[in-house]
């Protein structure tokens, strides 16, 4: 009976507002109001209330049998209380169902795992909590930012306590092997590694409207035929995939939504099949193989690493200069100033600062506020001397 | 391969600006993929002012004999290419109010003193006249005549100087005419706009059957300000060639507790010098150790030193007046950042020599080399504030700095020169139907 298990990332970074060098020592507040508030409503209209409602539909009309799972970051659903509170209800409901599971994350979807271990038990603790909190589950699996992992990453989430971890199903980690199976970290007990099936998933992700791929148009008689085709060699089918995929990567128009509602019916013709959350694939199936796992991977880009965020000289500066702030953050005991710091290690602002691939009009481009890398390097870096000053102030006060 | 038949003013070695780089590159990369050119251009240079003007008094009537023993020969383009003086004074920067001075500053220093009745007297005839129009009427008769004498296919004229030459040559050779604009009397002068120049401009864009634009502004600006349909207009970009005496300028240090600001270019409307000097004074508040380099000449030089005293900041702001290529080389060697604030710059070649020398570069979103780099920090000419935030953050993030000159060093290699040729020898063929 091989599962299929779907898990959406939705995230929403907060985006810093245009801060000069002229702003420093006049304005302490950084984040871009306006431009979080109409992505968010905007991404909310065209994605994540038309999918919550189909996938509320689908759980319904399955009667059980359609599960899925989201990692929803928390600084999305600071954003979504802030300015789209309808969006976490729909969200709310979908947990209400018993069909979805919560994955935990880092709260502030950070880099932190990179720099500071402390920093990223902290985050992970906060995000099970939110979790707690919003939708009244106790996650068990855990999802490193953007899939960053390595035996590492593995280790301390079965240090934090979860069974089930995910990571990218990438040719270099997996050789001769298939992502179609349940794996176990190589230095781990007992969690389980669930590997991302990146072809099947990036059909859906990213060819889904390309009108000059060999598969085009994707119908969900056709991928539920791919999905069945592996019947006998696969245990676990992972889909994993940003949420924006539904409405806003691809639009409505594509006929993405259609897809979307007509694929469990597809993937039922054949009685093997079932759906299942990342949690219940881990513990359905035995891991079939241990997996090594020293460096790095990733679900960004065709390398799969880190240099989507990290490695050039923008990148490596910006994030070593937020990172050496942690201790006097911490210091100053102010939960605003602590929250602030946090909210500046989110993966998202070295993202922008990428200049890979930057003169051929990539995909970063897409989703970057910033004019280019550089500027989203400068106006990162003055926020930075802003906050730094602030936070000294802060710590000369409590002196006196 | 095409034979063109080219009209400039400028060629190395006597280059004062963009332009004449640009002629010699270009030319240099059409001969390599076989383009045949012969290359027609006014040539005050090389010669002593006093002889020339003596020597064109007495020869009015043998003016092409004249110039083809003139004809300069550089070994590059010994083989491929031929190069024609025709004496004149046309300067490709000249303004109808510098070239007056020009004339009296020659006068003044006796070189045309000495003949004083004939120089007039010529002058009179429209020959040889003190006033820059009338000087490009008489370089436009000369190169019809060589055109003449000399076999082409295509008819190639660089801006408006040699916009005349080019019609002229058209109507006595019949050959097809492009009309390659590095810049325009709109970008030049702004709202002032010279009618004289602009209606030269304006009869050689409608004459040609092919214009070339170095950037998809200068583009823009021809249908705009000069109602050419959009279909006439290619578009070929500027690139640059690693020149060989860059090689001797790297010994030169940079001192690390100073930071070098380079501002290289006319101190006329058209580069936006005055923006720099604002921008510089800013900077200056929150890092008092920056020195700002202007570097070059023209109308706006006096405005712009009172203006750096108002300021108070001539202590970390120096004038060079026009510099020479060695000069140039130096000072880009010791630069920690070029700054073109261009209020229209159809193209700004010097932002990519820039880049050779490893200096990242801030440039201003009017500029036709903005749509070809990426990997530069780029400003609206007029937002002082944001061009001193842009230069503080290069001055006090050396991370910044790093990564701005290792991508651009890495774009600047697929900014060649070959690639606009291949362009241009493609419109040359599209315009002579025995090739295609």
């Amino acid at each position: 009976m091989p599962s299929i298990c779907f898990y959406f990332q939705v995230h929403q970074p907060k985006r810093l507002k245009r801060y000069t060098i002229f702003d420093i020592n006049k304005s302490h507040f950084y984040e871009a109001d306006d431009a979080n508030s109409s992505i968010m409503r905007k991404v909310a209209y065209k994605c994540y209330l038309p999918t919550n409602q189909l996938m509320l539909e689908l759980i319904k009309k399955h009667h059980g049998k359609f599960r899925i799972s989201y990692s929803i970051s928390g600084v999305a659903i600071d954003q979504m209380k802030k300015y789209s509170p309808e969006t976490l209800d729909s969200f709310k409901r979908l947990a209400e169902t018993g069909c979805v599971e919560f994955i935990c994350e880092t709260y502030y979807h950070s880099l932190a795992f990179l720099y500071s271990k402390d920093e990223f038990k902290l985050q992970v603790e906060k995000q099970r909590q939110l979790i707690r909190d919003e939708f009244g589950q106790e996650p068990t699996t855990f999802r490193n930012t953007e899939l960053i992992y390595n035996n590492e990453v593995a280790k301390a989430a079965e240090e934090l306590g979860f069974d089930t971890i995910l990571a990218e199903g990438a040719d270099k980690i997996l050789g001769w092997r298939s992502s179609n199976f349940v794996y176990q970290p190589s230095n781990c007990e007992h969690i389980k590694l669930l590997l991302k099936n990146y072809q099947l998933s990036d059909d859906i992700a990213f060819r889904f409207s390309n009108r000059g791929w060999a598969g085009y148009p994707l119908t969900a008689c056709k991928f539920a035929h791919w999905v069945h085709d592996l019947d006998g060699n696969a245990e676990a089918i992972n889909f994993f995939m940003d949420y924006e995929t539904f409405g806003e990567h691809q639009w409505e128009d594509t006929g993405i939504f259609k897809f979307l509602y007509a694929l469990p019916d597809y993937i039922f013709k054949n009685p093997q099949f079932e759906f299942n959350t990342p949690s219940e694939v881990a513990k359905k199936y035995p891991a079939r193989d241990r997996l090594d796992v020293p460096y790095f991977v990733s679900w960004a880009d065709t390398e799969r690493d880190l240099t989507a965020w990290k490695g050039n000289f923008l990148q490596d500066d910006a994030l070593e200069a937020i990172f050496k702030l942690r201790e006097s953050v911490y210091r100053t005991n102010d939960e605003s100033l602590i929250d602030t710091w946090r909210a500046l290690t989110t993966s998202d602002h070295f993202y922008y600062m990428c200049t890979k691939w930057f003169a051929d009009g990539d995909v970063h481009k897409y989703f970057n506020p910033y004019e280019s890398p550089y500027e989203a390097y400068i106006n990162y870096q003055n926020v930075l001397k802003d906050f730094s000053q602030t936070v000294e102030k802060a710590l000369e006060v409590e002196l006196v | 391969m095409t034979k063109v038949l080219m009209y400039g003013w400028e060629f190395p070695p006597y280059i004062s600006g963009g332009l004449g780089i640009a002629c010699h590159d270009l030319t240099k990369a059409l001969s390599e993929i076989g383009t045949k050119i012969t290359f027609v251009l006014p040539t005050l240079q090389g010669k002593a002012d006093i002889n020339l003007h003596l020597d064109l008094v007495s020869s009015s009537d043998h003016v092409i004999e004249e110039t083809q023993q003139k004809t300069l020969s550089y070994e590059e383009f010994k083989e491929r290419m031929d190069v024609i003086g025709i004496e004149s004074t046309l300067r490709p920067y000249f303004t109808e109010k510098s070239y007056q001075e020009f004339i009296e500053r020659l006068i003044n220093k006796g070189a045309i003193l000495k003949d004083h009745q004939n120089f007039y007297k010529l002058s009179l005839t429209g020959q040889y006249g003190p006033d820059l129009i009338s000087e490009v009427f008489r370089y436009a008769y000369v190169a019809g005549k060589i055109a003449a004498k000399v076999e082409h296919e295509v008819i190639h004229t660089h801006d408006w100087l040699t916009f005349l030459a080019g019609v002229e040559a058209k109507r006595i050779s019949g050959k097809p005419l492009i009309c390659h604009v590095h810049a325009l009397e709109t970008d030049r002068s702004g709202i002032n706009v010279n009618q004289q120049i602009y209606e030269i401009e304006k009869m050689g864009l409608h004459e040609a059957d092919k214009i070339i634009a170095v950037s998809f502004l200068t583009k823009n600006n021809i249908v705009n300000y000069y109602g050419i349909d959009p279909n006439k207009i290619e578009v070929v970009h500027n690139a640059v060639s690693k020149n060989k005496s860059t090689q001797r300028t790297e010994y030169i240090k940079k001192n690390p507790d100073e930071k070098l600001i380079l501002f290289l270019g006319r101190i006329t409307f058209q580069k936006g010098p005055d923006y720099f000097i604002e921008a510089a004074a800013k900077v200056l508040k929150h890092f008092p150790k920056a020195r700002f380099v202007v570097a070059g000449s023209g109308d706006m030089m006096h405005r712009l030193i009172e203006r750096t005293a108002e300021l108070k900041i001539g202590r970390n702001v120096h004038f060079t007046g026009f510099l020479k290529r060695p000069e140039v080389e130096e000072l880009f060697a010791s630069s920690d950042l070029y700054v073109m604030s261009s209020v229209s710059e159809p193209f700004g070649i010097s932002c990519l020599e820039a880049i050779l020398f490893d200096v990242p570069v801030i440039i201003s979103k009017q500029s036709g080399v903005s749509e070809v780099l990426s990997n530069a920090l780029k400003v609206d000419f007029w937002d002082v504030d944001e061009l001193a935030n842009k230069i503080l953050n290069v001055l006090s993030h050396p991370a910044l700095s790093k990564e701005l000159q290792a991508q651009s060093s890495e774009e600047l290699k697929h900014i060649q020169w070959e690639k606009s040729a291949i362009k241009v020898e493609e419109i040359y063929r599209k315009l002579t139907p025995v090739h295609s």
